[in-house]
């Protein structure tokens, strides 16, 4: 490689450090650095929080050890294989260490020694960690009295947002509730049509945009017709994107306003859509889908494959974002209510 | 990508590196920061551990008695360790002149196959001549004119059969076409599947004993969980694949399933997808993500992005007025919008050795501010831009008057110039050079 050349990549370096510094400057008055600067602060607090954990998580298998040296049928490798069949289920290790410690509590205090009644605990555990907050009675297919009752969908590229939606929509179909879909995805290519074929098969009606329309003006649009043909549910399909896209988030925050504008208490619902085989990242997701439209519920999608979505738990745990609805196949009648029971079998199995 | 590995690495090695001597105790606790770091990337557990054990086993002993940095040595070990784990050659797709090349692409549901398949068509289509897409998605809805829709786009042709519930039909019809025509170069994009269903594995098995591609590429989500290796192994043992595209990289996921795959089917990680743009396709290289992950930065990726989108006579132009210290606004505007060509500011910068990992983390890079620089820019006359000496207090206000931004914006940027100037002289004395020279 020639000097010159050399020289002129790190030119090009330097511009880009330059930019950044003048960024930095800009910003250094304004509150997203004070913002970043307190994120940095509290991210601290984690890792302390963490490597506490891991002590104590050391010093319980360590004691378990001990108790196997009293009582029998504990083993330290029971409870390496419930760490490892949590992880593995994607829960993620601040989840399954938090897990484990809740056991590690049950089992001093209530002194238990049996290593089938420890299994039971565990899955306990786990639903209750689902169940918080959560009121059993709530079915998400009984609406409010007032119309139209507004449904927001988000998600990262191609966790199945657009077969939900067909298929949510022929249950609310099957209810004789009258149903509208959006197509606010005016970004990929063919989404429209992917979300006019759904409403096809779910007979329900459609509000199809010109590919590249703005979203936002799609969705005004879409809900004004709703309330001038007085729909009772309204579905609203949004473009894939990475949550780490700023411009995109802001995009989508703006088409929550504007549900408002049309709808002040719209939209009832924000839905993440969460692909099952997601791992770790899906919790960065939520956050950000969070922040940006304040979600009420998750759908976790494509559950019928072998991974056991255990990331919905972490997201619980972690954001207290709860379940609502499971995909587990392609045809019209495979999204479901949220059973916890069967969900935390699964995770067991 | 992998950037939150990256920090994870860093704070365990800063920690390691405190330490005059390494001893079994003390790798027990980076060691076990190291899987955790792993798990959390959503490396396989199973991986995980056996990755674990190969440190240890390589690291306690001899070999790190001997180092002088007993931390610097635990890196290697554990760079090392990567990209024996990701694959330590590159993959080639070899590409015959006189006869038709096939791809096959497979994967699970919205990993990004067909979105891939342009990405892919397009990425061959200099080396290739009049390629083709063939839509054999016939299940999902819309997936034949999302793919038809692409095509056009691209200006490459899409060979469909919306009528056709046969895949196989229309993979004969492709080969038929073709037949007559000049065409060598063939992308199939097949429908999502799930590994465990029976029927549509079954119509893969078909269509690779009808096609026999030259290469088959398993598409995979890089945000996949532990579930990758289940998926990968059964999708290899049923239609043997030859590589991996791992897509949605430009996302914050950290792709520890590049590692999985690899490591559960032992075949190679061969392109990554890192946008929603056709040209968002890059080549896979173990060595330069193992160095992304231990904080190393990735400088080589950045030099072959900045050799794709740079002129050649504008880059020795510009290196003789570096070489002058004649570097001025218009150079400076050049080199912005040369820059805004090569991708987003944050991918890029994430690649910078040095500054890719804490120094940015939360800080949002908005393009919008590089527009405002650029309307800084584009309020000066060609005098002030050539020497920025000449700008005085009236001018600094008709600048910021005509870009829409504030005297203090102006000053900053002015400022900054200055800066950069001196770093500048600094390159072109030979010792910097040579002691930040590249690690190449």
């Amino acid at each position: 490689m020639d000097l010159n050349h050399v020289i002129f990549i790190l030119a090009g370096i330097i511009v880009i450090a330059f930019i950044i510094g003048i960024i930095i400057r800009v910003k250094k008055r304004s509150s997203e650095l004070e913002k970043t600067l307190k994120n940095e602060i509290s991210e601290k607090e984690p890792v302390s929080l963490k490597i506490k954990l891991a002590k104590t998580k050391n010093s319980f298998i360590g004691r378990i050890a001990d108790l196997v040296s009293q009582r029998e049928k504990l083993d330290e490798e029971l409870l390496e294989d419930l760490e490892e069949i949590l992880i593995q289920a994607d829960l993620g290790v601040k989840t399954t260490l938090d897990i484990i410690k809740k056991l590690s509590e049950k089992i001093r205090n209530e002194r238990i020694s049996n290593s089938s009644e420890i299994k039971q605990i565990l899955e306990n555990i786990v639903r209750e960690l689902l169940l918080k907050d959560y009121s059993l009675d709530s079915d998400f297919f009984h609406l409010q009295n007032k119309k139209p009752f507004v449904i927001l969908f988000a998600g990262v590229n191609g966790v199945g947002k657009t077969t939900t939606i067909g298929k949510l929509a022929k249950r609310f179909k099957d209810k004789g509730k009258s149903v509208l879909l959006i197509a606010a995805d005016t970004f990929r290519a063919a989404a429209i049509e992917q979300l006019s074929i759904w409403a096809d098969r779910a007979k329900v009606s459609i509000i199809k945009p010109q590919p590249g329309a703005d979203p936002a003006s799609v969705v005004y649009d879409g809900l004004i017709s709703a309330i001038n043909k007085k729909i009772d549910v309204v579905l609203i399909d949004t473009a894939g994107r990475q949550h780490t896209k700023i411009n995109l988030m802001n995009e989508l925050s703006k088409m929550s306003r504007t549900i408002k504008k049309v709808v002040p208490d719209g939209p009832q619902e924000t839905l993440l859509v969460v692909d099952a085989t997601t791992g770790q990242n899906a919790i960065s997701q939520a956050e950000m889908f969070n922040e940006a439209i304040n979600l009420t519920g998750l759908v976790l999608a494509k559950l019928d494959g072998t991974a056991k979505g255990g990331i919905v738990i972490g997201i619980k745990h972690q954001l207290n974002i709860p379940v609502k609805l499971i995909g587990v196949g392609e045809s019209l009648d495979d999204l479901r209510d949220f059973d916890v029971e069967e969900f935390v079998k699964a995770i067991f199995e | 990508m992998f950037n939150n590995l990256t920090d994870k690495f860093e704070t365990i090695f800063k920690k390691l590196k405190g330490q005059g001597k390494l001893t079994e105790k003390n790798i027990q606790d980076s060691l076990r920061e190291v899987r955790r770091a792993l798990l959390e990337a959503d490396v396989n557990f199973k991986i995980v551990k056996n990755f674990v054990e190969e440190i240890a086993k390589r690291a306690v002993g001899t070999q790190v008695m001997k180092s002088i940095t007993p931390g610097n040595q635990v890196v290697k070990i554990v760079h090392e360790q990567l990209i024996n784990l990701m694959g330590n050659e590159n993959f080639e797709v070899k590409l015959h002149d006189n006869r038709l090349n096939t791809i096959m692409l497979v994967g699970l549901q919205g990993s990004g196959k067909t979105t891939t398949c342009a990405k892919l068509v397009n990425h061959f289509r200099k080396k290739t001549i009049s390629p083709a897409m063939v839509a054999c998605d016939i299940y999902r809805p819309a997936a034949v004119h999302q793919l038809e829709i692409l095509g056009s786009q691209l200006n490459i042709p899409v060979i469909s059969d919306i009528h056709s519930k046969n895949v196989i039909k229309i993979v004969k019809k492709a080969l038929k076409e073709t037949e007559r025509s000049s065409a060598n170069f063939l992308v199939f994009d097949t429908a999502g599947r799930l590994h465990i269903d029976k029927k549509l594995m079954e119509e893969l098995r078909d269509l690779k004993k009808l096609l026999k591609p030259d290469y088959i590429f398993f598409v995979a989500d890089a945000m996949t969980g532990q579930d990758a290796v289940n998926v990968a192994k059964e999708f290899n043992d049923q239609i043997e694949f030859d590589g991996v595209i791992l897509t949605k990289m430009d996302s914050d996921a950290r792709g520890g399933a590049a590692l999985s795959i690899k490591a559960v089917t032992n075949k190679p990680v061969v392109f990554i997808g890192t946008g929603e743009k056709i040209s968002d396709l890059e080549e896979f290289h173990p060595d330069r993500m193992a160095n992304r992950i231990l904080g190393m930065g990735d400088i080589l990726t950045l030099i072959e992005k900045a050799e794709a989108s740079f002129d050649v006579q504008e880059a020795e132009k510009l290196a003789s007025k570096l070489k002058k210290n004649k570097f001025t606004f218009t150079d400076f505007l050049k080199q912005l919008q040369q820059i805004q060509k090569m991708g987003p500011i944050d991918q890029l910068v994430g690649l910078m050795p040095g500054i890719g990992g804490k120094a940015l983390k939360g800080l949002k890079i908005d393009e919008k501010e590089i527009k405002h620089i650029e309307a800084i820019i584009y309020s000066m006359t060609v005098k002030e831009r050539e020497n920025p000496l000449v700008i005085n207090g009236s001018r600094r206000y008709r600048i910021a008057a005509g870009s829409g931004t504030s005297i203090q914006e102006v000053n900053k940027l002015l400022k900054q110039f200055d800066q950069m100037k001196k770093m500048m002289r600094n390159i072109n004395n030979p010792k910097f050079l040579k002691g930040k020279m590249l690690p190449f």
